[in-house]
């Protein structure tokens, strides 16, 4: 579970201060799918990061699954991506010329799981997301959609308590995307948490709730009901 | 990760560009081979050298004629004549414990002539403690001995250079040679003492001693009194004995007006190892200079490296790699990339010192601490260089080195 309170994130650049959220407070309950929306600029990008451990607030609170995330140090932080979160990249950012498997148990290695659980356990996942006859191919031998799917498996690895996708039909053609958005909509359906940032209404139309941002400010916050379960 | 996966997936990361792995090696590799080959080169020659002068005898100390300081002016050494033949002589009448045996030695090079050969050869006046003091063996015949110095007999032994100068080799004992125009009879050969270096200790004839005196040189003083004490440990006794016998003997009160000079193998062998171990020295520096251009091409090539896989860096984080890791995974990369350099290199030493030694006729020295420091050396670089490289990855922020293009 997701709540964020008073989120505020400053930039200063010299003398120039660039507010890039301002006081954003919103809930992200177990098993929702959430897209967040907004134009280029508008502080999408930033809210992800924080949520996503990568970065910490000006000011505010981000609690996941009742820890407080804010204060954490380096090392604390990169636990929490390691065991709480699930990255999904508009450019997938899988490891060159790296086995699908490989690129899987790549987190469970950070994890200190031994090597032939992570191999299991990542074959298990490629099944899951229907690359069970791709598992030794590198990414440079798998499309677009392929691709997802594998960093969908590997953000599944550790079992987190949210998938974090940033653009995650950005590279991909129209036909794919909707099937990478109908693995997002089963793994929902499997209780996963989802936080999907777009800027495209098509693929937000899959969610069930959608945020919109606008100059680092919570726009508007409504339920989705047409194509949710489509 | 355990370690062994550690340096698997370096392996892993440093195959993939094969020719700038090799490239980034060579630099350690030519290093570390050339510390290893001129460090051992050294080595050999400064054993060659210690051999040598130990194969001038035993335990020896050499008292020679007037070296020391006269009212501020300092006579050559050998240029005075304040050693006679009844010096060694009292020596030995005192039958010092810590003296086995002395040789008093009078020396010049003379004309040499067998036949229509002849030679300018080092020639010995020597009683036959001699040979044991200096190690000398004959390979053929006998020494000069006790009556031959006693009846001032004409007799040589002579060694195997002079031999093949006037003889052309074969065995010519009994024949005759002319010293100063003087016949002599060769009684005996030396066998070889490998005379390389700065003195040829075959290229040498010995007389008896009082023959040299009173019939090829006319002198009645001795060039230097050689004794050998009983043991290394006796060596500074025996120098105080026969020291202050002769202090005595000419009637010198203060040891530093004294008219000979006493040193001994010891100094001889001293001076020659500072002086080898100086030139060892200056090549392993040279060595490490090439040494520490090769770490800096390692740090080069890393630094390369992390900027290339920033991404790769940003993705590991963002998947929970810690800084520590980050770190550990870049420094095992170039610790690896150094110490098969290491390796690589000190087998490139090993030969190259085992093919010049052989070229130089040196005995060769590899020694097991050489090699030892030589791969610690390389892993040292690897850290040293490797590590700014890797600190330089650990500190890319995730969310900037997933953005970079």
């Amino acid at each position: 579970m997701i709540n964020v309170s008073h989120l505020t994130k400053i930039y200063k650049m010299d003398t120039v201060q660039t507010v890039a959220l301002d006081n954003v407070s919103f809930t992200v309950d177990n098993g929702e799918f959430v897209a967040v929306m907004g134009p280029s600029g508008s502080g999408k990008s930033t809210l992800m990061h924080i949520i996503g451990a990568l970065d910490t607030p000006t000011s505010g609170k981000y609690i996941l699954d009742g820890e407080d995330v804010g204060k954490l140090s380096k090392d604390q932080l990169a636990e929490i991506r390691n065991k709480k979160i699930g990255f999904v990249f508009q450019s997938f950012n899988l490891l060159p010329r790296t086995t699908a498997v490989k690129n899987v148990a790549l987190p469970m290695i950070y994890a200190g799981i031994s090597k032939k659980e992570r191999i299991k356990k990542a074959e298990i996942l490629l099944k899951q997301v229907g690359l069970g006859d791709r598992m030794e191919h590198t990414s440079s031998q798998l499309s677009g959609g392929q691709m997802q799917r594998v960093a969908i498996a590997r953000a599944l690895a550790m079992n987190p308590s949210i998938i974090l996708a940033d653009e995650p039909t950005g590279n991909i053609s129209s036909v794919q995307s909707d099937e990478i958005m109908r693995l997002f909509q089963s793994l929902q359906k499997q209780g996963h948490t989802i936080v999907m940032i777009t800027h495209e209404s098509s693929v937000a139309a899959f969610a069930q709730r959608v945020i919109y941002v606008k100059d680092g400010k919570i726009e508007k916050d409504e339920k989705n009901g047409k194509k949710s379960n489509k | 990760m355990d370690f062994i996966e550690l340096i698997q997936s370096a392996f892993e990361a440093l195959l993939l560009n094969k020719m700038r792995t090799a490239l980034a090696m060579l630099g350690i590799v030519i290093g570390i081979g050339s510390v290893i080959t001129l460090v051992s080169l050294g080595q050999a020659s400064q054993q060659s050298i210690q051999t040598q002068i130990e194969s001038l005898g035993a335990n020896l100390l050499t008292i020679s004629p007037g070296a020391q300081r006269t009212g501020g002016v300092q006579g050559a050494a050998g240029s005075n004549t304040s050693l006679t033949f009844e010096d060694a002589s009292a020596i030995e009448s005192a039958n010092f414990a810590s003296i086995s045996k002395i040789s008093p030695e009078v020396t010049r090079r003379s004309q040499v002539t067998a036949g229509r050969n002849n030679t300018n050869t080092q020639v010995i006046g020597a009683t036959p403690n001699y040979a044991q003091v200096h190690s000398v063996k004959v390979q053929s015949g006998s020494f000069i001995s006790s009556q031959d110095v006693a009846g001032l007999k004409n007799v040589a032994v002579i060694g195997p250079q002079v031999v093949s100068d006037l003889f052309g080799g074969g065995d010519p004992t009994g024949q005759t040679i002319r010293i100063n125009k003087i016949p002599f009879t060769i009684i005996g050969i030396t066998a070889s003492k490998g005379g390389t270096g700065f003195m040829n200790q075959d290229d040498i004839i010995f007389i008896p001693i009082i023959t040299a005196q009173k019939t090829i040189f006319g002198i009645d003083y001795v060039s230097s009194i050689s004794l050998s004490a009983t043991s290394a440990d006796t060596m500074t006794q025996a120098e105080n004995d026969a020291g202050y016998l002769l202090l005595a003997r000419h009637k010198i009160s203060d040891p530093a007006q004294a008219d000979f000079s006493v040193f001994s193998q010891a100094d001889i062998l001293g001076a020659a190892s500072s002086v080898t171990g100086t030139f060892t020295a200056l090549l392993a520096g040279i060595a490490a200079i090439s040494l520490l251009v090769g770490g800096i091409g390692i740090m080069n090539i890393m630094l390369v490296t992390v900027i290339e896989r920033t991404r790769e860096i940003g993705l590991r984080k963002a998947l929970g790699a810690k800084d520590g890791t980050v770190i550990t995974q870049f420094l095992v990369e170039s610790i690896i990339l150094t110490i098969v350099g290491g390796v690589l290199g000190m087998i490139l030493g090993i030969i190259l010192s085992l093919i010049i030694s052989s070229f130089l006729s040196l005995p060769p020295s590899i020694s097991i601490e050489s090699i030892l420091l030589a791969v610690g050396i390389s892993g040292g670089i690897g850290i040293l260089f490797g590590w700014y490289p890797a600190k330089k990855a650990a500190d890319l922020s995730p969310i900037e080195a997933l953005r970079y293009e």
